[in-house]
């Protein structure tokens, strides 16, 4: 048998794995062929969660999967704008009663200051049940099967997967209270700690309670401590569907937070479970496994490679909105009205670190929506004539939709109010502020660095939040004019004009006659932003400012601040929930950065803290509303911010996707998309043919190039040495 | 030679505590506890007091290299350094701060990133071998001159520029395999495709130049011409005399990358969704997770000694006049 008859079978071999490997057409298709036609979503992730227990997760990476497992008692509706609170678990809105000193309970109009105690009282729906797993899991005794393992049984355990039976029980108002009491648990950290500290009766004192009674923990495990026997004023069950929650005084904005994970129900059973000695070692804790009655189920926790969230078999059922907005309808945004969700069996999300590969299995028809990276964005979207964005025709010609929402955020400019120079109430620095604002030009900022993707801010509130106005009444009037019904930024003359007044002419200090120098705080200190810093350079310049960018890293920028050494600075806010006053506090003079707080720019007004601590407690309304139009007044007169921009999100979407209505409040809106995986699949075949001549080709070409080259080694075998 | 590696293996020790204090100084010099526990609470809402309590709880609360306050040896060893350091020699890498066991993270990962760098290695070793061979075969001659030339510009290319193009190539263009991604058991192959293909002509360029170099060195030796002399092909005198004695340089270059596969790729992995070592460093580069970079940086240093010391070995296993002592 020759050599290469005998290499023969070892190709067949390797042609055949690599072919078994590529599959059906088409090849490119990233999931297994038993994924094909299901009624599955997919998506990807871009970082992976850090937390996925309710009580310590805060950010929206991590909110996109447990706010589909955790269900807290409010939700958002999903159509109506503005955001409306109705209930999720809970049977109504909470009833709230005021209190006085003395226990007397008050009308519901009462003045806020004679209000000692606000007590929510929560009804949650009878019959929901948990997801099925392995904490509820009885033997035929009625004990927990799980709860009392030992050592080397856990020794083996490595995934959930390895505690095979399950059971469930129905969710209690207990459970509600369990989890208020594991935010005040202080080996859990939750983040809203510190402020539920300020609000919840007696919150603070269970924290130090709970850290007195609980076992310590050995080498390094937390032993199960059950927060059940721990009494708490703050937080008591009612009876078996109702609980209450005390907070000192008024708190309006409370009822937000019980639209969030942070207020969901935990059982005590699932902390029985992972608590035990030796779980932790394993990776198996609530911060991996949740527990929840959503309408999914993490089924795979893989944040280095997958996320998988299942249809939960024993979700309490609800129905898709039947009201919503005017033209919802006539986007199909009410086709489903009614209908029972969720809608989707499962729900894929992979891991994404690059935007590149991330958009072009958007393109391919592997994920079913996407945002648009910069390095896209010319790909994916024109403006018009009158400055709106649409799709270019080749994403019109996929069959891609748009979807586009300003968000409830805002990028500022901050002052910092502490400083010699900038900061202050005198006349000097608020001009020299004022005219920076109009200098620094955030309508070309978005233009360049944001592809168009702002609205330029006018005020601390974005759109979508009581108290923002648009058109001439919301302009900030020390920085736009209003033309032929557009704002219009103020032209620099007027800048220039203000810092002469100021007695800083042609930008320059009086007492040395050379510029002004400003220092520029910027946490953005890689290759990418330093075209940004250039621009910002470039805006002070057109004052004859000498801005000294001061790059370092985000922890030390955080540090600058906290320490209120910086001196100008860029810093954003995103909305916990649309209220007003989620912004407002950003300004509050008592929650100064220096003092602990959120108040970055150390701004302090009297005037404008007294109406903060009216408008806080007030309802929507013309009332509230003229309070809001005062604060907005005083700070577009004391400038301390220059309010940049609102972000605008763009997201793309295929044709087999419905239901897709930005929400920038509800987390939990994986249960309303509906997919048509038949269409999906078609067009996932047509866009996706293998394309085979190039391997022809570059075969061709090697063989082509190797006849010359046999011939040279022919001959130069048979010819003759010298 | 025991008695030689037994040398070795002490020598690791100094330059492995040399390398845990500067991967720490360096840390640290960027990163404060007080950052640690921030990256990991959040940056909305966070309280000194929260801050306090989880530095506290990951041993964070400690001076970092020096105890001032602490009695006697407790001065170096009551030290945040110490503590975090000397289970690592115990190759017990603890928890990350995020609280996830590294030991099995790392357990789970270096498959991945095994998959992706040992077909790399042993393809991209059998086809620059074999066209360096073929460059030496046609030395002096249009092949050679044009091949040298396509390897230089192979090697002037940025590592990321074959990722992307092979991406946009292979994967949009023609549709051949995923982009990018990962799966399980055979699953896996259709992924594995197109990274082990970018890694491959990634390196190519600058092996098969090197791999030339040897050949040349060789086929001017004296044994050489005395095969040519007896009248040998030659083809047979470049693979039976020319590939096996320069294969010694070549396998023992080999030797000392072979444990450091394990390690990952950095970019290829994060650019294809790989879940494997090369990913695992970088996202805790990222999180600021004191626990992993420390200990990828220390599995890291403990790989290439091993890789040091094998290839040394393996020279008296491939060569005979080479004795350890």
């Amino acid at each position: 048998m020759s050599r290469a008859s005998r290499s023969l079978p070892l190709l067949l071999l390797v042609a055949a794995a690599l072919l078994t490997a590529c599959g059906e057409p088409p090849w490119n298709k990233p999931y297994p062929e038993s994924q094909a036609g299901e009624n599955i979503l997919y998506g990807a992730f871009t970082e992976r969660p850090k937390h996925l227990d309710p009580a310590r997760s805060y950010s929206s990476n991590e909110y996109s999967f447990i706010a589909q497992v955790y269900e807290p008692p409010l939700q958002y509706h999903f159509l109506k704008r503005p955001y409306e609170l109705v209930p999720l678990t809970a049977h109504a809105l909470p009833e709230v009663t005021f209190f006085d000193a003395d226990g007397n309970a008050l009308p519901s109009d009462v003045a806020p200051d004679e209000i000692a105690v606000s007590e929510y009282l929560v009804e949650i729906e009878p019959g929901i049940r948990y997801q099925p797993h392995p904490a509820f899991a009885k033997d035929a005794d009625g004990a927990y099967r799980y709860h009392d393992l030992d050592a080397r049984t856990i020794e083996r355990i490595n995934t959930l997967d390895d505690l095979p039976e399950t059971g469930t029980r129905e969710l209690t108002a207990a459970d509600y209270v369990y989890q208020i009491k594991r935010l005040a648990t202080p080996w859990l950290h939750s983040p809203i700690a510190g402020l539920m500290g300020e609000h919840i009766l007696g919150f603070a004192e269970l924290g130090d309670r709970i850290a007195a009674q609980a076992p310590a923990p050995v080498d390094g495990e937390r032993p199960f401590f059950d927060l059940r026997q721990v009494p708490f004023a703050g937080a008591e069950v009612v009876d078996r569907y109702r609980y209450r929650i005390r907070l000192e005084g008024p708190y309006p904005q409370f009822v937000y937070w019980l639209a969030m994970p942070f207020f969901a129900p935990m059982p005590w059973e699932a902390e029985a479970l992972y608590n035990q000695p030796g779980m932790k070692q394993n990776n198996l804790t609530l911060d991996w496994y949740p527990v929840g009655t959503g309408p999914f189920m993490l089924s795979e926790n893989n944040p280095n490679l997958r996320m998988v969230l299942a249809r939960n078999t024993n979700f309490h059922g609800e129905r898709y909105p039947s009201a919503g907005m005017p033209g919802d309808r006539a986007a199909g945004l009410l086709d489903d009205a009614g209908e029972p969700m969720p809608f989707v069996d499962q729900a894929i999300y992979s891991l994404e670190q690059e935007s590149i590969p991330y958009w072009n299995k958007f393109l391919q028809g592997y994920y079913d929506s996407s945002g648009i990276s910069s390095d896209a964005f010319d790909q994916a979207i024109k403006f018009d004539a009158a400055g709106e964005a649409g799709l270019t025709a080749d994403m019109r010609e996929q069959g891609i939709e748009l979807v586009t929402a300003v968000q409830t955020s805002i990028w500022y400019m901050g002052f910092n109010m502490l400083d010699p120079l900038l900061g202050g109430d005198s006349e000097r620095a608020r001009l020299l502020r004022q005219a920076i604002s109009i200098a620094v030009d955030f309508g070309e900022y978005i233009s360049i660095f944001a592809n168009g993707r702002g609205v330029q801010g006018q005020g601390p509130l974005p759109p979508g939040i009581f108290g923002h106005r648009e058109g001439e009444a919301g302009i900030n009037p020390y920085v736009f004019d209003w033309e032929n019904g557009r704002v219009v930024r103020k032209p620099i003359a007027e800048a220039k004009a203000l810092l002469a007044k100021a007695g800083y002419r042609d930008g320059r200090d009086p007492e040395t006659g050379r510029p002004l120098t400003i220092y520029y705080e910027a946490m953005d200190a890689g290759p990418d932003g330093k075209a940004r810093l250039n621009w910002m350079r470039k805006q002070f310049a057109k004052l004859g400012i000498e801005l000294v960018v001061r790059a370092t890293d985000y922890n030390r920028f955080q540090e600058k601040m906290r320490k209120g050494t910086g001196q100008v600075f860029m810093w954003g806010w995103n909305a916990d929930y649309p209220d007003p006053e989620n912004f407002f506090f950003l300004l509050y003079g008592p929650n100064r950065k220096v003092d602990g707080g959120e108040n970055a720019a150390n701004y302090q007004n009297a005037e404008f803290d007294a109406l903060f601590e009216r408008m806080k407690n007030m309802d929507d309304g013309p009332e509230r509303q003229q309070v809001i139009d005062r604060m907005n007044a005083i700070l577009r007169h004391d400038a301390p911010w220059s309010f940049g921009f609102y972000p605008k999100s763009f997201s793309l979407h295929h044709q087999w996707l419905d239901n897709v209505k930005p929400n920038l409040m509800a987390n939990n809106t994986l249960k309303y998309r509906r997919l048509e995986p038949a269409i999906r699949e078609q067009l996932r075949a047509q866009w996706n043919p293998p394309v085979l001549w190039p391997i022809g080709a570059l075969i061709a070409v090697l063989a082509v190039g190797a006849i010359p080259a046999v011939l040279v080694a022919r001959r130069r075998e048979r010819g003759r040495a010298l | 030679m025991t008695a030689y590696i037994l040398r070795r293996l002490l020598y690791a020790i100094p330059i492995l505590i040399g390398v845990n204090l500067i991967t720490f100084v360096l840390f640290f010099v960027v990163n404060s506890p007080d950052d640690m526990a921030r990256m990991q609470l959040g940056d909305k809402r966070v309280t000194q007091e929260a801050i306090d309590t989880w530095k506290a709880e990951h041993g964070y609360d400690r001076p970092l290299l020096y105890n001032a306050e602490a009695p006697g040896l407790q001065r170096l060893t009551d030290t945040i350094f110490f503590q975090k350091s000397l289970k690592l020699f115990a190759f017990d890498f603890g928890l990350s701060d995020s609280g996830r066991d590294i030991g099995y993270d790392i357990r789970q990962r270096m498959w991945p990133s095994l998959a992706i760098a040992l077909p790399t290695l042993l393809v991209g070793l059998a086809i620059a071998i074999s066209y360096a061979l073929m460059i030496v075969f046609f030395r002096a001659t249009y092949i050679d001159f044009g091949s040298v030339v396509l390897l230089v510009a192979m090697m002037s290319i940025s590592g990321l520029f074959y990722i992307i193009g092979g991406q946009f190539l292979i994967g949009k263009l023609f549709h051949l395999v995923p982009i990018s991604g990962y799966d399980r058991g055979l699953e896996a192959l259709k992924f594995l495709i197109l990274p082990v293909v970018v890694g491959v002509a990634a390196g190519i360029g600058s092996s098969t130049r090197l791999y030339r170099t040897f050949f040349l060195e060789e086929i001017n030796r004296d044994y050489v011409r005395t095969a040519r002399a007896k009248g040998l092909r030659e083809r047979v005198v470049l693979f039976r005399h020319v590939l096996r004695n320069a294969l010694i340089p070549i396998l023992t270059g080999v030797v000392a990358v072979l444990p450091l596969l394990f390690m990952g790729a950095l970019i290829i992995e994060s650019f294809f969704g790989v879940p494997g070592l090369g990913s695992y460093t970088i996202d805790a580069i990222n999180r600021q997770d004191f626990s992993i970079v420390r200990a990828m940086v220390f599995l890291g240093s403990v790989l290439y000694i091993l890789g040091l010391i094998l290839t040394d070995i393996s020279y008296t296993l491939v060569d005979p006049r080479v004795r350890l002592s």
